[in-house]
């Protein structure tokens, strides 16, 4: 019996060594394995998604416009949050990821980044992205975070704006992903730029969309950062409360891509998917992916043939 | 960032003072990871000890039994948890009924062939001291079967203190919040924090477990199985 | 608690939606089959050398299942993140290795106990006929005594396994959990139906693989078939 103990205790110590190796090397360049994992190894361009359906659509788009000009493409679909795809893409391990220029400035590049316009988001973007890395064309197409509340609690305490929200904030709770709680434009920011402090914060992950809905819709929360393209928002009338001190900045459809690995045909075409989308498509797009319960690739397959892009 | 940094990291996260306070602090999470766990055990074991103990007394059943339980093993906790919350909403039940479900076949497996595989000459000897049906199975076969229930129910436990880490992906608290948030933010000492606190308390399930049979299996027995 | 999938008019089950999907069903079933049975595989070839190692030097046999046993705690996710610097992240190539390598670790806490314990249930006799009859210790090991150790290991590989078709569901949520992949799709969507497809084709594999092996114990134990008759 004793020796099974000291059998675990030699073993506590041996794992413990392990678990911590392997988590060595997770700061980004340190990695002789990150240069190897790059996509254009084998001929193709590796286009992503983090792991939310919008995601997902949009890498189908990207995916299928690219095919349609003849670019061989592979998919790596529902890798995560871009705190852990971003560095992927850095290292070429991923050519091409639908993101929102807003958030990926204040996540990934430059977190004390004051830009608000789309104009000044792309140039900050130009000016701190490291060298391997570009975004291409913005599209008109815009996704938000925001701070929506149900219908009760707008009329409660007549909410219209963020800044409403300052004298009833520490009654409230608010749902949102994980990693909302950290970022700038989260909750970060509304405690800096509104003095908000929520009573609580109901962590899920960016996949968890629909169930942060339901907690909503039945008051379990009464607040959560929902993106403004997500269609229930419309069918259960929430309020997204405006946000005058634009914590959240412009957020449009923008491809990051992996300079090296995507050729002036692949630019072009996903150049072309930017210059049509609106965020009256994406919202069209969604409500048949996420109400419809139809393909992504369907859905993305569809919008393409409807904008003259789809081969 | 080496081995040594890396350890160091996690160290400094483990001993943060504000990681050992309020809502997001490690007692709290601990406390709730245990809470779902203990519960989740302990309902699994009201079902699955009396069911396997009878259906080993009586020999009937057990074909259905074992294949119910070998069947029920397939089941991933994970996509059993998501159709749960998917239909139902968020909550403790839906991650208590998950967190059961895995439980459950060792529990069950293990009681009934503990039952099922007591010597017949014990039975025997039972059944010549005057003893009847329930007698012989509680002051026979339990104590006999007593190793391998154990077994069972430390597989079981061990099952359910690792796997109780997904109930933060359906918003719910305990040590899993540290991990699947620590993946969102990229944030890695705190999964490694995470990781070893989960890895920790599977460890003090197992020794806890050696304390359990020292005081619960005879003597005469110890040395088998 | 509401029953809010029902009040949105979803139903449980579109079945129309599982014969839309037939082509990445067998896709996602065939990619999960590799992650959860590669491992098993590395696992055996693993635990069988530990195994003898941990007969033949008794005092190596605790610490091993301590390790064993220690690394089945960690928590699978956990693992999987871990290893996403070293073999990269998403599904195919060698992202792969960031669910296989976590998974054959987990495997061993199972197998080693099942090779040792059988090789051990090789009846001391036997091992000397072997001896006397000329066989060296090598041969002695291939030709006797793991033969006789195969019912006890394929035991412990039937758990293994039935354990790794389920597990591997959890590496959706780093975008590789073969047919795992459709619970965040469904869940995402607050549609069951890719869920509830998923999990029956993973309970389905689980089956089908436990009977492989079954089967796979008969052919390799024609002995202990004819003693039972």
């Amino acid at each position: 019996m004793i020796r099974i103990v000291r059998g675990a205790a030699v073993g506590v110590a041996v794992a413990l060594a392990l678990t911590a190796c392997g988590s060595s090397g997770d700061k980004s360049g340190g990695n002789p394995l990150d240069q190897k994992s790059s996509g254009g190894g084998s001929g193709g361009v590796v286009v992503g998604s983090a792991n939310f359906p919008e995601s997902q659509l949009l890498g189908e788009v990207y995916a299928q416009a690219l095919e349609a000009k003849g670019v061989k493409v592979t998919k790596k679909f529902n890798i995560g949050s871009r705190e852990v795809y971003y560095d992927q893409v850095k290292s070429g391990g991923i050519t091409v990821m639908p993101e929102y220029n807003g958030a990926l400035l204040t996540t990934s590049v430059d977190k004390t980044s004051k830009a608000v316009t789309t104009d000044e988001v792309n140039a900050a973007l130009k000016a701190k992205l490291p060298a391997s890395l570009e975004v291409l064309d913005s599209s008109k197409a815009e996704d938000k975070d925001s701070v929506t509340v149900n219908s009760q609690t707008a009329a409660k305490y007549h909410l219209k704006s963020i800044a409403d929200l300052k004298p009833v904030a520490g009654q409230l709770t608010i749902g949102g992903p994980s990693e909302f709680k950290t970022r700038e434009q989260g909750l970060v920011g509304l405690e800096s730029k509104y003095g908000l402090k929520f009573k609580k914060f109901q962590p899920f992950d960016a996949n968890a969309q629909t169930t942060l809905v339901k907690l909503l819709k039945s008051d379990s929360i009464q607040a959560a950062d929902l993106f403004t393209t997500d269609p229930t928002i419309a069918a259960n009338k929430f309020v997204v409360l405006e946000d005058p001190q634009n914590v959240f900045s412009a957020q449009n459809v923008t491809p990051l891509v992996y300079k090296s690995g995507l050729n002036d045909t692949g630019v072009a075409a996903l150049n072309a998917v930017s210059a049509k989308l609106t965020t009256a498509d994406l919202l069209a797009m969604m409500t048949k992916v996420v109400g419809d319960k139809q393909d992504a690739s369907t859905v993305a397959k569809d919008w393409l043939k409807q904008a003259g892009l789809g081969g | 960032m080496n081995l040594a940094d890396q350890i160091r990291a996690a160290w400094t996260w483990l001993t943060t003072s504000a990681h050992w306070s309020g809502g997001d602090g490690i007692p709290h999470r601990l406390l709730e990871h245990l809470q779902y766990s203990a519960l989740a055990l302990v309902i699994a074991a009201l079902i699955a000890l009396p069911l396997g103990a009878i259906v080993g007394h009586t020999g009937r059943g057990g074909f259905v039994v074992v294949t119910i339980a070998n069947f029920a093993r397939a089941i991933p906790t994970l996509g059993l948890l998501l159709i749960i919350v998917t239909v139902m909403s968020i909550g403790l039940t839906p991650v208590l009924i998950a967190l059961t479900a895995l439980a459950m076949p060792p529990i069950l497996v293990n009681t009934y062939e503990g039952i099922r595989g007591v010597d017949p000459d014990i039975k025997d000897a039972a059944r010549g001291m005057g003893m009847t049906g329930p007698g012989i199975l509680l002051k026979a076969e339990v104590p006999v079967a007593m190793p391998l229930v154990l077994l069972g129910l430390r597989t079981a436990a061990i099952q359910v203190v690792a796997t109780a880490t997904i109930a933060a992906e359906v918003g719910i608290g305990g040590l899993g919040r540290y991990i699947i948030d620590g993946l969102a933010r990229k944030d890695y000492p705190s999964v490694v924090g995470g990781s070893v606190l989960v890895l920790l308390l599977a460890v003090a399930v197992q020794v806890a477990f050696v304390g359990i049979r020292r005081a619960v299996v005879s003597r005469g027995l110890r040395n088998q199985a | 608690m509401n029953v809010i999938a029902a009040a949105d008019g979803e139903p449980l089950i579109r079945w129309d939606w599982i014969g839309d999907h037939t082509g990445q069903l067998a896709d996602l079933t065939v990619h999960h089959l590799k992650l959860a049975l590669l491992p098993i595989l590395f696992g055996l070839v693993l635990a069988i050398p530990l195994g003898v190692m941990c007969v033949r030097w008794r005092w190596l046999y605790p610490p091993t299942l301590g390790v064993a046993n220690v690394l089945y705690g960690v928590p699978s996710l956990a693992f999987f993140m871990l290893l996403i610097p070293y073999f990269g992240i998403g599904s195919g190539g060698k992202a792969d290795f960031t669910i296989i390598v976590p998974m054959t670790l987990f495997s061993l806490s199972v197998l080693v106990p099942n090779v040792v314990d059988g090789l051990r249930s090789v009846p001391d006799p036997v091992r000397q006929a072997a001896t006397a009859m000329g066989f060296g210790t090598l041969r002695r090991l291939i030709q006797v005594e793991l033969p006789i150790a195969v019912p006890v290991v394929i035991a412990g590989a039937r758990v293994a396994t039935v354990a790794s078709i389920s597990l591997v569901s959890v590496g959706m949520l780093i975008g590789n959990g073969g047919l795992g992949q459709l619970f965040i799709d469904g869940y995402a969507r607050d549609f069951t139906t890719p869920i509830i497809v998923s999990c029956v084709l993973i309970i389905a594999l689980a089956l089908v693989s436990d009977g492989v092996l079954v089967a796979a114990q008969r052919l390799l134990t024609p002995w202990a078939r004819r003693r039972t008759r």
